[in-house]
């Protein structure tokens, strides 16, 4: 697609090994990115949110609306065969992307959140026991917390809590003394939202099999920072976000494992997901499209197939590199200052601190970073939990995306050098 | 900083906020109110001492932000020994101070040292964070007048 061909890569793109990426050039891509915000720089570090998309992205969406718009599947005319085309080469891009064995595998939904509750409703619900346990962790974002709690109450079936150590690591421990009998399902953050700890899904997937419990997989603070194998990592299931990936917002993927996606009846019913509909009786369609009922949103997932080239463009070598290289930096920035404590400090992390500071609440420290151009998450990040576990009403967040830089960092602190001035 | 930084955290609200006045449990209050800010997890509670259709004593406990810590703390100060309706019409007023785009002089005039509050309508995500003790008291002057209600019917 031409759309991509003025990405600013320079030798890197057939090599993604060599980290010869011009960051700075890098950056020009997102429009965004260059705007003021109270008269100073923008620095945007709140990208475990939403993150910025490219021009690219937004050249797709908008090439989309001005030559390709009709509906998907449907038409027997030139144009819906292109939108049916484009909408279904970003499924290839997705299968590519996750490594599944088949585009079958590959349903799109609304996001993470809306791929969680169709397992939930789809997978889960039908099979539950009164007594029957879904095993999920202490550090799991709401979207992974309440789908569970619904069906539980349904059925009968019961949460089983995973326990965080205080560096904010699972305790693979007293995962496997709760992996049992009554073990239904394991659902995992990959990466968390609000600490930024890696799991290790790995292993953890492996105990599970052993047990012969399935186990999903949200994906959605990981697909776009880490590498994705979904054959590798044997998981059932695998869910992520477009807009969390350079995206737009509106679309998401369930990846399943055909043979689960096989035995599962249709969340939701309508249009596209038939192959027949007689009043006495409806015959569903075939995967994928069982699940995908009604108009999609085709653009978002035109859209999002750019996004997809772009991040393979960079290379995941490449942008875990830079981000860790970032997630240093500012580590070593924020804990040289007296009276900030970072929660959250697993080994195995991704570009995401949660922070504390003695003399100020994390509202107050985000209006006046706000104020310096700064623009940060603060709150409880739909991980209520998780606040709880450590005790803090609430975090500041700085998560970072490839497209930062140190200047972003360093701006974040002379911001809180601001907060410590009113509030100390 | 800027000047809507320093008409938002004003000394009195930096003052309030780090050493909130009143910040206790009530002994025998007539009702205790949660406040609870699901958005920021700001959480208070506020206790209330009411005799005779006035407030005879108040205090609260909680944890949240300066803003919200600092206008609970001021809407104490003023609410002690008040009569139940004026506290109420105190509500009303506070909350054209905190959202209307220019309060009228009247109003300024009858909410007094609780203008310094007045600096969050240029702050819409914290507006919620000035008004968290006010809807607590709402919300408790309202119980304890259906309660005093039951009581004496």
């Amino acid at each position: 697609m031409s759309l991509i061909s003025s990405f600013p890569i320079m030798s890197s793109s057939c090599n993604p090994a060599q980290n010869t990426i011009d960051w700075t050039a890098l950056r020009s891509d997102f429009p965004l990115l260059s705007q003021q915000a109270h008269n100073k720089q923008l620095a945007y570090l709140d990208n475990a949110a939403t993150t910025q998309k490219p021009n690219a992205v937004i050249e797709a969406i908008a090439h989309y609306y001005r030559v390709d718009n009709a509906n998907v599947h449907r038409g027997v005319y030139e144009l819906s065969e292109r939108a049916t085309q484009s909408y279904e080469a970003t499924r290839n891009k997705v299968q590519n992307f996750l490594n599944a064995w088949s585009r079958e595998e590959i349903i799109f939904v609304r996001g993470a959140t809306e791929a969680i509750n169709l397992v939930a409703q789809s997978y889960a619900r039908p099979a539950l026991k009164p007594g029957d346990e879904i095993l999920i962790s202490a550090m799991e974002h709401h979207s992974n917390i309440v789908p569970w709690q619904m069906v539980c109450k349904k059925t009968g079936a019961q949460l089983a809590i995973i326990p965080i150590n205080d560096s904010a690591e699972i305790m693979l421990e007293r995962y496997q003394q709760l992996l049992n009998e009554k073990t239904r399902l394991v659902a995992v953050t990959h990466v968390s939202n609000a600490l930024g700890s890696i799991n290790p899904v790995q292993q953890m997937i492996t105990m599970a099999h052993e047990k012969e419990i399935p186990v999903l997989l949200d994906g959605a603070q990981a697909a776009a920072h880490l590498s994705v194998d979904v054959q590798a990592l044997d998981c059932d299931f695998y869910t992520f976000s477009s807009h969390k990936a350079y995206g737009p917002t509106g679309v998401g993927v369930l990846y399943g494992k055909k043979r689960h996606l096989d035995a599962m009846e249709p969340y939701q019913g309508g249009g596209d997901m038939i192959s027949s509909v007689r009043f006495e009786h409806t015959e569903y369609n075939s995967l994928p499209y069982k699940f995908e009922a009604g108009t999609p949103n085709i653009a978002g997932v035109v859209g999002f197939g750019a996004a997809l080239d772009y991040l393979s463009a960079v290379g995941f070598d490449n942008i875990v590199q830079r981000e860790q290289q970032l997630l240093d930096y500012a580590t070593l920035k924020l804990q040289a200052i007296s009276g900030l404590h970072i929660i959250g400090r697993a080994k195995n992390k991704a570009s995401i601190i949660s922070f504390v500071l003695d003399c100020a609440h994390s509202h107050d420290i985000s209006t006046i970073l706000d104020h310096q151009g700064v623009a940060i998450r603060a709150g409880h990040h739909c991980a209520m939990p998780v606040m709880e576990r450590f005790n803090v009403p609430a975090t500041a967040r700085a998560s970072m995306a490839f497209y930062n830089n140190e200047a972003d960092i360093d701006q974040l602190v002379r911001g809180l050098a601001q907060v410590f001035k009113l509030f100390s | 900083m800027n000047e809507e930084l320093r008409a938002l955290y004003q000394e009195v609200i930096i003052d309030h906020g780090r050493h909130p006045r009143n910040f206790k449990k009530l002994e025998e209050p007539s009702c205790c109110q949660e406040g609870y800010n699901p958005l920021c997890g700001d959480r208070l509670t506020l206790y209330l001492k009411v005799d005779h259709n006035k407030i005879i004593d108040a205090s609260f406990e909680g944890v949240g932000c300066a803003i919200s810590m600092a206008s609970t703390s001021l809407m104490i100060e003023r609410i002690k020994n008040i009569p139940i309706i004026e506290a109420q019409q105190l509500f009303e007023a506070f909350h054209l101070l905190v959202t209307e785009p220019s309060p009228t002089v009247k109003t300024l005039e009858y909410l007094g040292k609780l203008t310094v509050l007045g600096g969050v309508r240029d702050f819409p995500t914290r507006i919620k964070c000035a008004t968290l003790g006010w809807h607590a008291l709402k919300a408790g002057l309202d119980n304890a007048a259906s309660e005093q209600r039951v009581s004496t019917e």
